[in-house]
């Protein structure tokens, strides 16, 4: 991590992301922590469109985006590039839900299959924002978008979330990690630990979203939070897929919140709210989950 | 220089390790799954100093191919047919971004049905890409076009990434004597590539692949129509020095016979030498036709086709594609080549060869007739689907 | 244009066979074009593979409809395959057999007169350790048979072949090929 960090902003601000948009900051922190010597690897995406509008970039370290399905394929060729020239170099792939969960899938199981060095970040604000929220495999269950609304037959996303954390942990990829920017140490460490084991790395953010899950811009931290004081997001570690052994909850809440405080400031759950057998089958799932954490 | 023999996809993965490549990121397909299969056999016995990916798909071999370009090195890979089908909407990124990525393409058809044979439709339908296209006729053309591809392909006034077509299992799986070059000769014309434009280097960051709204969109297309129009002469120029280098001479477009020819063939690939071997044979019975054998196609090779057609009264186009509606693609070109020179001459399309169909002495021999027929002013189709059992389909 | 068409069966070695005489005519000088029948290859199935050398350049690229010589690692495939199919008329037909040419002399009536040539290759492999009972290693040893029939191409080229491009048991396939030379019986039927 470099000593200056506190000062170094590597990713500039007056970029066109939306007010109280998780992503920018989460890209902000982890370029803190990478410092200069560092790569990155986009894929399509609100973060790809807000921060390169031509002529202008906010990325002051190089940056590279082909399309939305690849950013993990793109930064296995960067890779073996920089293997190739003897350069040690930080290489980190952003890529939103639908290009970790869905359409990049594949290229981040061949990556992390492959074995190589790079940090991959997801940042999931669940559902496909850049088109205008679609959903996608990590929606929640219930959550109204636009190709999963609420309707005289449906109550809106019917599916669950894909476990894509552990998905990816199952590969036996080094290390892999869950976190959010509210709890911003957490998430500071983990990048640094990333960073310090060579191999295919994982870090799955939560990234509330302002437009897509319809509450005001100033509640990002908040919902991010209770995110995790509910146990709808659990904060953990794993590395080398082992959870038997080498397993962490990084944050363990004192007393669980009750889920509706968290679907109840999102206008996409909306439609739920008032209907107690659907939060009681969401809070059933997550007392499970808990329980399963030991907690 | 030694000759060898070596089948299609061996002198493909041989120019490949002799270019110096330094990622090479492939995917097996059929015909063309030898050429990383040696490839990364020449990695692992230390033959050569290359990254091997053994990429999930194809889609993921052209993308870190990209990764690797843009990183400012040496890239390249191999595939076929749905392979190449499968990275296409990688293959427009490649050109737009401006990478000289190299990959040989064993020419195969496209499913449905499934069949593994040659035709030329992947590559035809990979034309309006931004990727400069080489067709090769045999293997020492494959293994010669590969080296002058990364030649033009790195060019300054190029920085288009370049395909070299070769047939598959027609070239892919057959042995031919190929010469090749010592390993310093090659180096000396094909020296290392440094890109001053445009490389990941955290010494001097700078933002590749970024989001470009309708007020320079079209400046960054017409960047690209420069540069492929640029590659007219670089190409000419990469011909000659490999001329006075190894003494074979290629052009955008070879003729055999045209001069004083009534009846003109155009051909691609492989069937070029079968068409020769009949067009010899022709004009010992007083038939007056020649062959145009392109070896460019894109950039259209406008100039040298009038060239090669300018006396003929009938053009016959052989080629392996279709465009369902229209009717072969090559054709089409020709077509608007020669009516916009203001020739009067008449074209002719042959559909030949789809999906591994032998092109027989006697197919050639029917599209001469046809030609002929042209020319004595008998009534003739436009479009000619030769060797095909047009009742079976009928009766189906 | 000197044409050969080989027939044997997935897994035996014919396509590598068409490959070592190539490489042998062209170091006597030829020209040369070797493949194997553009098919989906599966152990056990008949397959086919084809060689063509000529003094001048070959620019054709066809099939090989009409051979000059036809060879057959494995008899058993008469019974299945038309291996006459297309030979000029006195053509050459060699096969793996412990029979005699004049067994097989309809072959020759059928291409309307030729040369039939039989060794044991099989016996010969054997005799060299190349492959097993069930499954000799016979495609090096026909080609010392090829050498004496047709005289195209030298036995020197095909031994010299065979040593560089074999994987293993280098000697022993070289011995082969010249068993095979002294070996092979011939008949011409008119």
């Amino acid at each position: 991590m470099p000593e200056n960090f506190e000062e170094l902003e590597l990713f500039a601000p007056g970029h066109r992301g939306c007010a109280g948009c998780g992503a920018s900051q989460i890209v902000r922190w982890i370029l803190k922590i990478a410092g200069p010597n560092t790569i990155c690897v986009s894929a399509t995406g609100c973060l790809e469109v807000f921060s390169t509008p031509y002529p202008e970039t906010a990325w002051r370290v190089p940056w590279v985006h082909a399309a939305f399905e690849n950013a993990a394929a793109v930064a296995s060729g960067v890779e073996a590039a920089m293997k190739k020239m003897g350069k040690d170099v930080n290489i980190i792939a952003f890529a939103g839900d639908g290009g970790t969960f869905d359409i990049g899938f594949q290229a981040l199981s061949g990556m992390v299959e492959r074995g190589h060095n790079v940090l991959f970040v997801n940042y999931d604000n669940e559902a496909y924002m850049n088109t205008g929220i679609q959903r996608c495999s990590s929606t929640p269950y219930g959550a109204w978008t636009t190709t999963s609304p609420p309707g005289k037959l449906t109550i809106g996303k019917e599916q669950r979330k894909k476990p894509i954390a552990a998905i990816i942990a199952a590969h036996g990829a080094p290390y892999v990690a869950t976190a959010t920017i509210a709890f911003l140490e957490d998430l500071k460490r983990k990048v640094k630990k990333a960073l310090s084991i060579k191999g295919p790395k994982f870090l799955h953010i939560l990234q509330p979203c302002t437009t897509g899950w319809r509450f005001d811009p100033s509640l990002t931290v908040t919902i991010s939070k209770l995110a995790v004081e509910t146990g709808v997001f659990v904060l953990w570690e794993v590395e080398d897929g082992d959870f038997d052994n080498k397993f962490r909850i990084t944050y363990k809440p004192k007393k669980r919140k009750p889920v509706i405080e968290y679907l109840k400031l999102q206008g996409r759950f909306r439609h739920i709210i008032n209907k107690p057998e659907i939060i009681e089958a969401i809070q059933r799932e997550v007392d499970e989950k808990c329980a399963k954490y030991g907690f | 220089m030694a000759k060898i023999v070596l089948k299609g996809n061996g002198a493909v993965a041989l120019a490949i390790k002799m270019a110096r490549v330094d990622v090479v990121a492939a995917y097996p397909i059929t015909p063309s799954t030898f050429i990383p299969e040696k490839i990364s056999e020449y990695v692992a016995n230390g033959e050569m100093d290359a990254e091997f990916i053994p990429v999930e798909s194809e889609h993921s071999a052209m993308s870190a191919c990209i990764g690797a370009s843009a990183a400012g090195l040496r890239a390249a890979t191999a595939t076929s047919s749905q392979g190449l089908e499968l990275m296409h909407e990688m293959l427009f990124i490649a050109s737009g971004m401006r990478l000289p990525i190299v990959m040989g393409v064993a020419n195969r058809a496209l499913s449905a049905p499934i069949n593994i044979w040659c035709d030329h439709q992947d590559t035809i339908s990979a034309r309006d890409t931004g990727w400069i296209q080489f067709y090769a006729e045999n293997n020492q053309e494959a293994f010669d076009l590969m080296l002058i591809a990364f030649r033009v392909a790195e060019d300054e006034r190029v920085l288009l990434p370049a395909m070299v077509g070769l047939d598959a299992f027609i070239l892919t799986h057959t042995f031919e004597p190929v010469d090749v070059p010592e390993q310093r000769e090659v180096d000396d014309f094909l020296p290392p590539y440094r890109p001053k434009h445009a490389y990941l280097d955290p010494e001097r960051p700078i933002t590749q692949g970024s989001f470009v709204y309708p007020e320079y969109y079209m400046e960054f297309k017409y960047g690209q129509w420069i540069a492929m129009e640029s590659a007219r002469d670089v190409i000419d120029e990469v011909f000659a020095d490999f001329a006075s280098r190894f003494g074979r001479k290629y052009e955008k477009v070879s003729t055999f016979m045209c001069d004083d020819a009534e009846i003109v063939l155009i051909t691609m690939g492989s069937l070029s030498g079968t068409v020769r071997h009949v067009v010899r044979e022709l004009r010992n019975e007083g038939i007056k036709v020649g062959v145009a054998k392109i070896t460019v196609f894109r950039p259209f090779p406008h100039k040298e086709i009038i060239r090669a057609v300018k006396n003929a009264k009938v053009v016959g186009v052989l080629e392996k594609n279709v465009s369902f509606g229209f009717g072969g693609a090559v054709y089409g070109e020709v077509l608007a080549t020669v009516h916009g020179e203001g020739l009067d001459t008449k074209v002719l399309d042959f559909i030949v060869g789809l999906g591994g169909r032998d092109v027989r002495v006697e197919d050639v021999k029917e599209v001469v007739k046809i030609c002929s027929d042209a020319l004595q002013g008998k009534a003739v189709d436009k479009i000619n689907w030769i060797n095909v059992d047009k009742e079976a389909v009928k009766n189906a | 244009m000197y044409e050969v068409r080989f027939h044997g069966r997935g897994g035996q070695g014919a396509v590598t066979a068409a490959s070592i005489l190539a490489i042998a005519a062209f170091k006597d000088g030829y020209d040369v074009q070797s493949f194997p029948h553009f098919g989906v290859e599966r152990r056990g199935a008949p397959v086919m593979a084809f060689t063509r050398l000529d003094d001048k350049k070959i620019e054709i690229k066809t099939q090989v409809y009409s051979p000059d010589c036809v060879i057959v690692l494995d008899t058993n495939l008469l019974a299945t395959v038309d291996v006459c199919k297309g030979i000029k008329k006195g053509g050459t037909i060699i096969l793996n057999s412990v029979k005699d040419p004049a067994d097989f002399a309809d072959m020759a009536k059928r291409i309307g007169g030729g040369r039939i040539a039989t060794v044991d290759a099989t016996s010969i492999a054997l005799r060299h350790g190349l492959g097993s009972k069930t499954a000799p290693i016979v495609n090096t040893a026909i080609l010392g048979a090829y050498a004496k029939v047709v005289g195209n191409v030298s036995l020197e080229s095909i031994v010299d072949t065979v040593r560089a491009e074999a994987p293993a048991k280098k000697e022993e396939n070289a011995k082969a090929v010249e068993d095979a030379y002294n070996e092979v019986k011939e008949e011409v039927f008119g």
